[in-house]
């Protein structure tokens, strides 16, 4: 009860957060809703994928701009791969129609690509992580326009969006959505990777100072590349998930994640002046944001109004996580 | 009107589970040095803080000239003449020195109904208080090209602009030359012969006891006393500050040095203006201290041997094996280990933890099925480094930057000996850390030097040098000058050879 209550008062946000939740529930009909959990699972599954993938650039005082293009990129060339051959207006009409496992290697195989390059510019031409991402995430954005000439990619086989929306079980009535066990498993192999691998402390010790970490072995350029190339494949697979889940692509998806995922992150306890951050703390941070939007959504708030209330939110969250630091001092 | 300038009068603080200043006092008489003492941790930059308004008191008053008074922040305590050189200067490099000095508090004058820098103003003032100083220096200068010792001048220069009256002086002469120490006494005793108090923080013994008028010791957070620097002795001193008799600051060397291991030839940086054709030697089990002034290029040298700095030519041979060193991870694959000047720069990882921080070095070898960390080995590895180190820290999982200068060293050291290196490069093993702690560092280093580590020391600190090394390399601008017997050395014979720059 104690280690609730200390986490309530390290955490106000996610205390606010739940109480409101609470409140809307009570007060409105739907939001305690099997369907309305399966959306925040399936909703909130991607957006961690693609947190995992930007929490190391986080950790080691980057960050990834690239993230959202790349899931965009990812998405219209899943999309295109799997598009049914006998569907009318195909993106190339000439072209195959491929396996959706094959179309998942094919992408995460330039997903990879992407991050070796932002990965080297970081490490090997040291490019600051800003500029770099900033760079590629325009490069990245202006491939998917040539690959998709912008028009919107549909018409996939059936297997890969029902293998994607699938759900399976029955708990109390609720059938569970494939894409809970997908993060699940992501995030164990984050928690593995991060905790228990050379890789893992490297990347934390890169964070924490990374001269230091250069004077005690670590050959922090491999390290800063793989971590941007496992960045990639993260927001690869975030992308041949969500075209799936949404049953269509176009070269707009996948805009401003970057954004949600640095802010999950931040909410969730990745410092960004680098070091810290637990893969916990981004599900919390990540979960929290979409919680926050469904709940922005119940209330009948305008979707204009959004955009400000979770700006207050990323700004508050992060102000009273440094003020806790603060303190310590 | 009272005799003291300024007056702290029982000053409580707290921090999360720490009693860091219980019930002190701090008077200083106009005029006058009056030096602060104490082992790291004792409470004497807190004190400080206190007094320049960064920390406020839980409890305590302060008098300046018999009032009571409040500082709130820096701003305001320069305002009531206080002002402080801090021991980590924080200059802004890419900015003059004059706009370094009035930094916060440009004279203004008016440009038409707006108020704009008054550069001429700024930039007379500026040359006017480094005469002062004694600094010949146009004040547009950039201060990044600035030593380390003329960025001093500039932070007392903006001292001497705001018309201080007390000035805390936090350990200065660390990174100073001799040269550049009398430099700096000069400049304390005219700014004393003005009426100015200074607060000396320093640990050097000899400094201490030449220039203060007053000695104030702390420990543990507890005002000890404060005492007429007239006749008062370096034992006495050590005694208060550690609260037992130090009968000895060196541990007694029994090491015996074997044959040679070690060796380093013809070893030239790519930058024409370091180390050059340097030769050496080390045996095993043997302390080689290397001496020099602030700019003889000994980091240098080691950061070149260690592969963080590039070199034109050079060998570097163990056991007569030539050794293919390009990187720090060459250098720790073949046995060489090193602690770098720089504890905070280049050592610890501060926001991680002491087991994270002893561990990062070694991981190589918990390592099991080709991935996984064996976690369970690395803790006992902690743990036991912990001990054997007698680190004192809460836990394992304490961050290192919560720590003690000296307790991250001993963690840095800890690091280090998780490889079981066969060379150890100590870089100023005992910068910036207290007595007790620094014993125990020396024994340590003994210790290794026993067990048939070969041991290259640098330091700035005579007595260190002298007292640890069975033999001393001494260099000046780049090149080494000679070698001296660790029984034969004194200070002038190390002196003689530092100084011998070709002309």
């Amino acid at each position: 009860m104690k280690k609730v209550i200390d986490y309530i008062k390290g955490n106000p946000i996610v205390a606010m957060l739940i109480v409101v939740s609470i409140f809307v529930g009570l007060t409105t009909d739907n939001f305690f809703s099997w369907s309305n959990l399966g959306n925040l699972i399936s909703n909130t599954a991607i957006r961690f994928i693609i947190a995992l993938g930007v929490s190391g650039c986080l950790i080691t005082k980057g960050t990834d701009l690239s993230a959202g293009r790349q899931v965009g990129l990812a998405a219209c060339l899943s999309g295109i791969l799997v598009q049914r051959a006998d569907y009318a207006s195909r993106a190339y009409a000439n072209l195959p129609e491929f396996n959706m496992w094959l179309a998942l290697i094919v992408v995460v195989v330039i997903g990879a690509l992407i991050g070796l390059l932002n990965g080297t510019i970081v490490s090997r031409l040291k490019v600051p992580p800003f500029i770099t991402t900033l760079g590629t995430q325009t490069i990245v954005y202006g491939a998917c326009l040539v690959l998709t000439n912008a028009q919107p990619i549909g018409g996939f086989q059936k297997g890969y969006t029902e293998l994607i929306t699938g759900r399976i079980g029955n708990v109390a009535g609720f059938h569970l959505p494939y894409l809970l066990f997908v993060a699940l498993g992501f995030g164990l192999f984050f928690a593995f990777l991060y905790n228990k691998t050379r890789h893992g402390k490297y990347m934390y010790a890169i964070g924490g100072n990374e001269i230091a970490a250069e004077v005690s072995g670590v050959n922090t350029a491999k390290s800063l590349t793989l971590i941007y190339v496992t960045a990639g494949i993260m927001y690869a697979t975030a992308g041949w998930l969500l075209a799936a889940k949404s049953g269509g692509a176009s070269s707009s998806m996948g805009m401003g994640y970057e954004l949600e995922a640095i802010a999950g992150c931040t909410i969730g306890g990745v410092s960004t002046t680098g070091g810290i951050g637990t893969v916990p703390g981004v599900l919390v941070g990540v979960l929290v944001f979409e919680l926050l939007k469904i709940v922005l959504q119940f209330l009948g708030v305008n979707p204009y109004y959004n955009y400000i209330v979770q700006g207050v939110v990323i700004v508050v969250a992060v102000a009273l996580d440094i003020r806790k630091n603060i303190k310590k001092k | 009107m009272s005799e003291f300038v300024l007056e702290m009068k029982d000053v409580y603080k707290a921090f999360p589970g720490v009693v860091a200043l219980d019930h002190v006092q701090l008077q200083l008489k106009p005029g006058t040095v009056h030096a602060l003492m104490g082992e790291n941790g004792a409470g004497k930059s807190t004190l400080m803080k206190c007094m320049f308004g960064i920390y406020s008191m839980d409890e305590g008053e302060i008098y300046i000239d018999g009032v009571k008074t409040e500082i709130h922040n820096p701003m305001d305590a320069l305002e009531k003449g206080i002002a402080m050189v801090h021991q980590e200067l924080q200059p802004i490099p890419a900015r003059t020195i004059g706009e370094n000095i009035y930094l916060g508090r440009y004279p203004l004058k008016n440009f038409g109904p707006i108020k704009t820098v008054d550069h001429d103003k700024m930039y007379a003032d500026a040359a006017r208080v480094l005469k002062e100083v004694k600094m010949d220096f146009d004040p547009h200068t950039k201060v990044g090209e600035l030593t380390v010792s003329q960025m001093q001048s500039v932070e007392i220069a903006k001292a001497v602009s705001a018309n201080c009256r007390v000035l805390i002086l936090d350990e200065p002469t660390s990174s100073l030359t001799q040269n550049e120490v009398e430099a700096l006494f000069r400049i304390v005793e005219d700014l004393k012969s003005k009426g100015v108090a200074i607060v000396y923080i320093s640990h050097k013994m000899d400094e201490i006891l030449r220039i203060s008028d007053e000695v104030t010791i702390m420990r543990d957070g507890q005002y000890i006393g404060t005492w007429d620097a007239k006749g008062l002795t370096t034992d006495f001193i050590i005694t208060k500050m550690v609260g037992r008799e130090l009968t000895n600051l060196f541990p007694p060397t029994d090491n015996v040095p074997g044959d040679v291991v070690f060796e380093v030839e013809d070893f030239t940086s790519i930058n024409p203006k370091s180390f050059r054709h340097v030769n050496f030697n080390v045996r095993k089990g043997e302390i080689l201290g290397v001496a020099g002034l602030v700019g003889a290029q000994r980091t240098e040298l080691m950061e070149g041997i260690f592969g963080i700095r590039s070199k034109t030519s050079g060998k570097v041979k163990y056991l007569g094996k030539e050794l293919t060193i390009t990187k720090p991870k060459d250098a720790i694959d073949n046995g060489i280990a090193m602690l770098t000047e720089d504890r905070r720069g280049s050592g610890i990882m501060a926001v991680l933890s002491v087991a994270d921080n002893i561990s990062i070095a070694s991981l190589n070898q918990y390592v099991e099925h080709g991935i996984v960390l064996n976690t369970k080995k690395i803790e006992q590895l902690v743990k036991e480094n912990v001990e054997k180190m007698n680190t004192k820290t809460p836990s394992s999982k304490t961050p290192i930057g919560s720590l003690s200068g000296g307790n991250q060293q001993k963690v840095l050291i800890g690091r280090w000996l998780a490889n079981n290196p066969d060379v150890l490069i100590l870089d100023e093993p005992t910068r910036g850390i207290d007595v007790g702690a620094k014993y125990e560092i020396y024994c340590i280093i003994a210790d290794l030097a026993k067990q048939g580590k070969s041991i290259i020391m640098i330091s700035s600190e005579m007595a260190e040098l002298i007292g640890m090394s069975d033999r001393i390399m001494v260099m000046c601008d780049g090149r080494v000058t000679g070698f001296i017997d660790g029984k034969d050395a004194t200070q002038e014979n190390i002196m003689e050879l530092a100084t011998q720059f070709e002309s």
